[in-house]
């Protein structure tokens, strides 16, 4: 036996020694998500023991080294984890803007000394942490942000107020977007800070969005003072790790639009079920049954533009463009299978509230999707970086 | 399982495109066209091709072949794409040498397979009878006569049936119109008495023809394959031919977007270059989000042709819907983009429009495919 199946086979007994039978079932909704933190309220003691578990192996953040909360695996190994734990049908343990945002960007531009104290509190989900980036007059033209910090001898004191600032209530920690000098060019003065969302000064109020849920909030910081040492990477600088982890932000917004497998229903299995089908076996619906087909091919064309880029990257390609043409396009994607599915479940798919429709989660989750093409960098700036970087058409003087 | 090109297919592309840079740019299609060539392709260029070992790529050495791929060819194709070349790359390599090593006899892969890799001789598909794809809709018929069959039928838009020595003929020989049953697959001698080749002018300069066989007397060695189970088979070679005719298409895709994104670096209106205009910088992002999408899925489909046949049939159809409607937005954009002079004959760019839409039709077009796609996946 090699000892990658060795591996496995260890892998395998100990997540079902360890995984908590409840925690293998199909998460049915946002609320089943765990993010933990110091504010979180266990959704049930099973899903605390498997974070617990899963933690105290590092296998929240299997390959990360283990000195920083990691499991310290190959990436061979983390696949095999990732496999047997898609075979069990476990849920993902900790889901965390720390994992997927911010560590990439400390793990690049962060001294060992804040990779120490931040890195370990991420894995383990001790820390909840929120992005703040936009503000009121600061969107798409994100460098214009006026959110300010002025040093005062060991620290800084933060003024001004983010908006849209997912989970900023629920949040334990904010990596944040600062103005550290109000006379140069402003991609030259922006600096990234981390700081603690319980720091005197720091207050929030959620915004409710279209599909009824309030994940965001506006943020506002009255004089906030923040420990010095909690700039990352150079001061004015910050601009550089604003944009890598933008990178990031996109690529995990871009796998959206994979196809999806695992044990939800599939599109074809609802068209099926709500439109019935000849002796054939062909969909009843022929206008709809084509819309179907063409949207499978997109989405499998996306699976595959994911897979061959990974392939690429594999044998020393450049993933340069991938991000944007992939953001755009994944959640381009998954806009439409969302539109797609009210059109195939019909008028059963707009409730609202009740059980028969199961609190409205099909068009909850269509009215989220909407902000898909928003988020993280509107498609029409994935569009603009595409065209000047990618394709090198000139600027508009 | 690979969708990325691997060094040597690198190379072999890099050689490939070169290739045809040099020796067959789009000005020899259009030479080709204005002086009625009568071969309507250059003998000299394709013996060339065959030096190069490219009409052998996926066919075993004892057939003069290279033991490779699929992939390779598609490779090949997809440089020949971009400079529009014409060749019988496609028509006697693709689908005739592909559809003799799939159902022919030792016997006969053994006489013809080495003379089509090695230019000798050339080789065509005789299988659509309307204006469109339809592999079951089969009037053509070869009905007993002794120990010989008898031909009779006329099949239209047979690629390059022009120069073939040989057709592939798909005929009925039990059953009805409409039945997948029954279809067997021959091999025709073009000097057969009674066939009938009638070169067809087609719009985008590339040969067809209109050919007919008339009470066509075959010996029975001709037939190949099982009798009445051409069916099956004749799917593979359709499916293996879209992944390649996919991969051509990709080639003239990407050339006519480069092409179109080098003028809007160039031309200027307004006091600037139009490239600066947002509307279409906008319009040429989505072309090349569409272009990345479609490399994928050819690359897939060569793949399947290659390992795993068993998902080549979806994966051909989702291959030539996309490549598709991609080439059809591409070149559309292309001309509409250059503006008045993209409507010249004197600029390239309109040959890219016209063998478009003929390689779209081509084994099925994107709503053939589309359709075929849904009953693949079940619904
Ligand atoms: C669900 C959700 C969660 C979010 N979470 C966070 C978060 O946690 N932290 C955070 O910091 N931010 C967050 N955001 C904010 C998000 O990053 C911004 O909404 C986004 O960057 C767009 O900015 P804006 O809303 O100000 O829109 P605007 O920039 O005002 O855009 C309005 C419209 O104008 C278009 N537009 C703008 N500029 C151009 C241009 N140059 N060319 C063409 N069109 C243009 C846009 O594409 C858009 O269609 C979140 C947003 C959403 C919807």
């Amino acid at each position: 036996m090699s000892e990658l199946d060795a591996f496995r086979e260890e892998v395998r007994s100990w997540l079902e020694e360890n995984c908590p039978p409840a925690m293998r079932t199909p998460m049915r909704s946002d609320e089943d998500v765990c993010w933990a933190g110091r504010q979180w309220q266990f959704q049930s003691e099973d899903q605390r023991l498997w974070l617990q578990r899963m933690a105290e192996k590092g296998w929240t953040v299997p390959e990360w080294p283990e000195k920083y909360g990691g499991g310290g695996l190959s990436s061979a190994e983390a696949r095999v984890l990732q496999q047997e734990m898609a075979a069990l049908g476990c849920r993902p343990p900790l889901a965390s803007l720390g994992i997927i945002m911010l560590a990439p960007a400390m793990f690049k531009f962060a001294s060992e000394e804040q990779k120490l104290e931040h890195l370990p509190k991420i894995a383990s989900g001790e820390i909840r942490w929120c992005q703040g980036y936009s503000e009121p007059g600061a969107g798409s033209d994100l460098a214009s942000l006026q959110t300010s910090a002025i040093r005062k001898g060991d620290h800084y004191v933060v003024n001004g107020s983010k908006i849209w600032t997912s989970y900023g209530d629920k949040a334990d920690w904010i990596f944040c977007l600062v103005r550290t000098d109000a006379n140069a060019p402003k991609r030259e003065s922006i600096s990234f800070l981390l700081f603690d969302m319980a720091s005197p000064g720091v207050s929030t109020s959620p915004i409710q969005l279209i599909s009824g849920a309030s994940p965001f909030c506006q943020t506002f910081f009255d004089d906030v003072e923040v420990p010095a040492r909690n700039l990352v990477g150079e001061v004015n600088k910050g601009w550089t790790v604003a944009k890598y982890l933008l990178q990031h932000e996109r690529n995990m917004a871009a796998a959206l639009g994979r196809s999806r497998s695992g044990k939800k229903k599939t599109l074809p299995q609802i068209a099926v079920e709500a439109l019935g089908t000849d002796d054939a076996g062909t969909l009843k619906e022929p206008v709809l049954r084509q819309k179907l087909a063409r949207f499978q091919i997109r989405e499998q064309a996306f699976t595959l533009t994911m897979q061959r880029i990974g392939d690429e990257m594999a044998r020393g390609g450049d993933p340069g463009p991938a991000s944007s043409v992939l953001k755009y396009y994944g959640s381009e994607t998954n806009k439409q299978r969302r539109e797609l599915w009210l059109a195939l479940a019909g008028m059963d798919s707009l409730g609202w509230e009740g059980e028969v429709f199961d609190e409205g989660i099909v068009a909850r989750s269509w009215l989220r999707s909407k902000a898909n093409s928003i988020e993280g960098g509107t498609s029409e700036v994935q569009l603009n970086i595409i065209a000047k970087r990618v394709l090198g058409l000139p600027s508009a003087v | 399982m690979s969708l990325a090109l691997d060094e040597q297919q690198r190379l072999l592309q890099e050689s490939a495109e070169s290739f045809f840079a040099g020796k067959a740019p789009v000005s020899a299609l259009r030479r080709l066209r204005d002086d009625k060539d009568e071969t309507g392709f250059s003998r000299e260029l394709w013996q060339q091709m065959c030096q190069m070992g490219w009409t052998g790529t996926f066919l075993p050495e004892t057939y003069g072949g290279l033991g490779l791929g699929f992939k390779e060819l598609g490779v090949v194709m997809q440089a020949s794409g971009r400079t529009l070349s014409a060749s019988p790359l496609f028509s006697s390599i693709a689908l005739g040498a592909s559809c003799l090593s799939l159902v022919g006899s030792e016997a006969q892969k053994a006489r013809l397979l080495p003379q089509f890799v090695s230019g000798e001789k050339l080789a065509a598909l005789a299988l659509q009878e309307g204006a469109h794809h339809d592999p079951v809709n089969i009037a053509t018929s070869a009905t007993r006569e002794g120990d010989a069959w008898l031909l009779s039928g006329c099949k239209r838009h047979v690629a390059d049936g022009h120069t073939a020595d040989v057709f592939m003929v798909v005929a009925r020989t039990a059953g009805s119109a409409r039945d997948e049953q029954g279809l067997s697959l021959f091999l025709v001698d073009s000097g057969t008495p009674g066939v009938n080749v009638e070169r067809r002018f087609m719009v985008d300069s590339r040969n067809m023809a209109e050919v007919t066989f008339d009470k066509v007397l075959l010996d029975a060695d001709c037939l190949m394959g099982e009798l009445n189970g051409g069916y099956a088979p004749l799917q593979v070679v359709i499916d293996r031919g879209n992944a390649v005719l996919s991969a051509e298409m990709l080639g003239s895709a990407l050339e006519a977007f480069e092409r179109t994104l080098d003028y809007l670096k160039q031309r200027e209106q307004f006091g600037a270059l139009i490239g600066t205009f947002q509307a279409l910088q906008h319009r040429a992002a989505q072309m090349f989000c569409e272009l990345e999408m479609s490399r994928s899925v050819v690359m897939e489909a060569l793949r399947c042709a290659d390992e795993s046949p068993e998902q080549l049939a979806i994966a051909s159809s989702r291959a030539k819907v996309q490549m598709s409607e991609t080439l059809r937005l591409v070149t559309d954009e292309s001309i509409q983009m250059h503006g008045g002079i993209g409507m010249t004959d004197e600029e390239e760019i309109g040959f890219f429009l016209k063998r478009a839409r003929v390689a779209q039709q081509l084994l099925g077009d994107e709503h053939y495919h589309l359709n075929r796609f849904a009953g693949l996946s079940d619904y």
